[in-house]
């Protein structure tokens, strides 16, 4: 019986059609732009996630997020060097700065700058050169995709808005009316910013920067070996009366950030809750639908001696085929969409929650609109089908 | 004194519907008496109660007040569970309109009802084929309903009804959407399938021209059955009721 079910459900082309198309259409606004507010959250923290060597992240305390820099002064280093069991402490700049670029363009870059001795915080993935580069003078490592777009120069340099090519490894930038070379480039994961990336020393890096009193944007503590993480993070703030994060924490105080000091959890719900509602309007009416088309025939089935709990089983599969078709079809079209388009034009990461919100939407909106349906299947009266 | 040896026996059945101004008085007293192996035809004016008869017959409806056995069971007196269970065992149904499911074959069609018993698929289809060849449409197994004739689908039909071997098999008007040949046609094949004598037939039309295929004809009006006749004393019955009426005009 479930076999004739399933064909009573795709034997009425228009309705399976428009209920299938009700799902996949509530699944692919729901999954994409669940998809991409997920991953525009995950670039808010992408430094943190290309600094691994970092056990902690010491800030000023009234740093709220990893692109808020809120310089601290150089002595604050040496403050927490001085912390029993911190095994290397090293300062890390960060700060948006004007490029000249060779072809005159400016452009907003931000400028990483990494402990001159270590090299702590350059990219681990390095597409041309290599970090020593960084130990020449003037010497800097850009990324990938500012290469390839912000970055990129006219191939004909007397037509600045002509086609243009990727800047390329010896080619010098202006920073402050700084001489900055391209020793190397590297693959980092997009940022929210989506601006050039640019990571050099520490000391050339405020060399670039305006002249200012405190420079020290952020401090990379390495615990020592056997030494509790959490313990050390207690006992540095406690002891420096500084912000201190393990790159867990940090990267949610950066996602709490942009939740709730932005309009951007609204816009993204917005538009996820408008999925949710199409999908109930149409897939919902559409079974709704279905099953009063069919009622006729399970009043016939009850007549045969069909038991109610039997019709809603079966009201019940051809819920649960419709759902998971929609669910299937939507999270595919999702998925080709985000791989299609490239990681720098769409913030895309469809981690595994997100199927399962999707799945819990689906089963929300079929189980809504089966239970409409079974209200009817229920309170149908087997002699009607007496009544032509 | 419910008679054993019939296989349908009402005494004053009565079914109102609604209550208050709308209250309608469907049964106000059937007695009916119906014996194995017996075709029984329903015929009478509109309104006058006949469906409100074999839904009850059927156990698709329950009477308020009266006597009945139905193949020595009182269907009235079980539960809903119980009814609908009587119904699949006992109950064969042919619907005006076929009621057939347009999205599947004929076979699974008239599978159907042994399906809905969860009773193994092979064996189903297997009864159905079978049932299908006797109704005259071997070959044709995997037909939708859509592309047969009204009296091709009412064959269908009757093989739904007869799948499950049931010895009650009630007909709602089953002719009245096939031409005059169609529709003696159709007759002749339910009492040809239903010869055997454990099969008690009930049939509601308004059909003068398939009452010869009954044995008896149970004639209601306003809620009663008023009386029982032969096929013969039917149509001689209606005869003269149309040329009292042409006398009058």
């Amino acid at each position: 019986m479930r076999t004739i079910a399933i064909k009573m459900l795709f034997g009425d082309t228009a309705k399976f059609y428009g209920i299938l198309l009700g799902l996949s259409f509530a699944t692919l606004l729901i999954a994409q732009q669940a998809s991409i507010f997920v991953g525009l959250m995950s670039r808010t923290y992408a430094l943190i996630e290309e600094t691994p060597q970092a056990d902690l992240w010491v800030t000023d305390p009234t740093m709220q997020f990893v692109d808020d820099t809120k310089p601290m002064q150089v002595t604050a280093l040496q403050r927490v060097r001085s912390v029993d069991g911190v095994g290397w402490a090293v300062p890390l700049f960060k700060g948006l700065l004007v490029a000249k670029l060779p072809s005159g363009a400016r452009q907003i870059c931000d400028v990483v700058g990494v402990d001159d001795a270590s090299l702590i915080g350059v990219p681990a993935r390095m597409v041309k050169g290599d970090v020593s580069v960084l130990r020449k003078p003037d010497s800097i490592i850009i990324e990938t995709r500012g290469a390839r777009s912000r970055l990129a120069q006219p191939i004909n340099p007397a037509d600045p808005t002509g086609p243009k090519r990727p800047i390329e490894i010896g080619e010098e930038l202006e920073l402050n009316e700084r001489r900055a070379v391209i020793g190397g480039i590297a693959e980092t994961k997009p940022t929210f910013q989506n601006v050039p990336t640019i990571y050099t020393t520490y000391s050339r890096a405020i060399g670039f920067a305006p002249a200012n009193r405190r420079t020290l944007s952020m401090i990379l503590v390495k615990a020592a070996p056997g030494v509790s993480v959490t313990e050390l993070r207690d006992r540095i703030a406690r002891e420096t009366e500084l912000s201190v994060y393990t790159p867990k924490d940090f990267a949610w105080t950066t996602i709490n950030y942009w939740m709730t000091q932005t309009g951007i959890p609204i816009n993204f719900g917005i538009a996820i809750v408008l999925g949710f509602l199409v999908g109930i309007a149409i897939a919902g009416q559409m079974f709704y639908n279905f099953t009063l088309d069919n009622l006729k025939y399970f009043g016939a089935m009850k007549a045969m001696g069909a038991t109610t709990a039997r019709l809603l089983g079966l009201v019940a599969l051809q819920g649960a085929v419709a759902g998971v078709l929609g669910l299937g079809l939507g999270l595919g079209v999702t998925s080709i969409v985000g791989l299609a388009i490239p990681g720098d034009k769409l913030a895309f990461k469809m981690t595994w929650h997100i199927p399962v919100i999707a799945a819990a939407a689906v089963i929300f909106i079929v189980v809504a609109s089966s239970l409409f349906s079974m209200r009817r299947v229920v309170k149908l009266d087997p002699s009607e089908v007496f009544q032509g | 004194m419910i008679e054993p040896t019939n296989s349908i026996v009402c005494n004053e059945v009565f079914k109102t519907f609604g209550v208050g101004d709308s209250m309608v008085r469907a049964l106000r007293g059937v007695n009916l008496e119906v014996r194995f192996g017996e075709m029984m035809a329903l015929v009478g004016p509109s309104g006058c109660g006949k469906t409100t008869l074999i839904s009850i017959l059927a156990g698709l409806l329950q009477r308020d007040e009266g006597e009945m056995a139905v193949l020595g069971t009182d269907p009235s007196a079980l539960s809903n569970h119980e009814r609908t269970i009587w119904r699949g065992k006992n109950v064969g149904f042919i619907f005006q309109q076929f009621n057939l499911i347009p999205q599947v074959s004929i076979l699974e069609n008239v599978a159907v009802p042994l399906l809905l018993r969860h009773h193994p698929k092979r064996d189903a289809l297997d009864r159905a084929a079978k049932l299908l060849e006797e109704v005259g449409l071997k070959g044709r197994e995997s037909t939708r309903p859509n592309k047969l004739s009204g009296g091709q689908q009412q064959r269908v039909a009757i093989a739904r009804a007869l799948v499950t071997g049931p010895r009650l098999l009630v007909c709602d008007e089953p002719t009245s959407a096939l031409d005059g040949a169609t529709g003696q046609m159709i007759m002749g094949l339910i009492r040809e399938l239903t010869a055997a004598a454990e099969h008690v037939v009930v049939v509601v039309t308004h059909d003068e021209r398939i009452y010869h295929f009954a044995d008896r004809i149970a004639h209601l009006d306003d809620g009663r059955v008023t009386h029982v006749s032969t096929p013969a004393e039917a149509l001689a019955e209606s005869a003269q009721r149309m040329g009292d009426a042409a006398k009058r005009h």
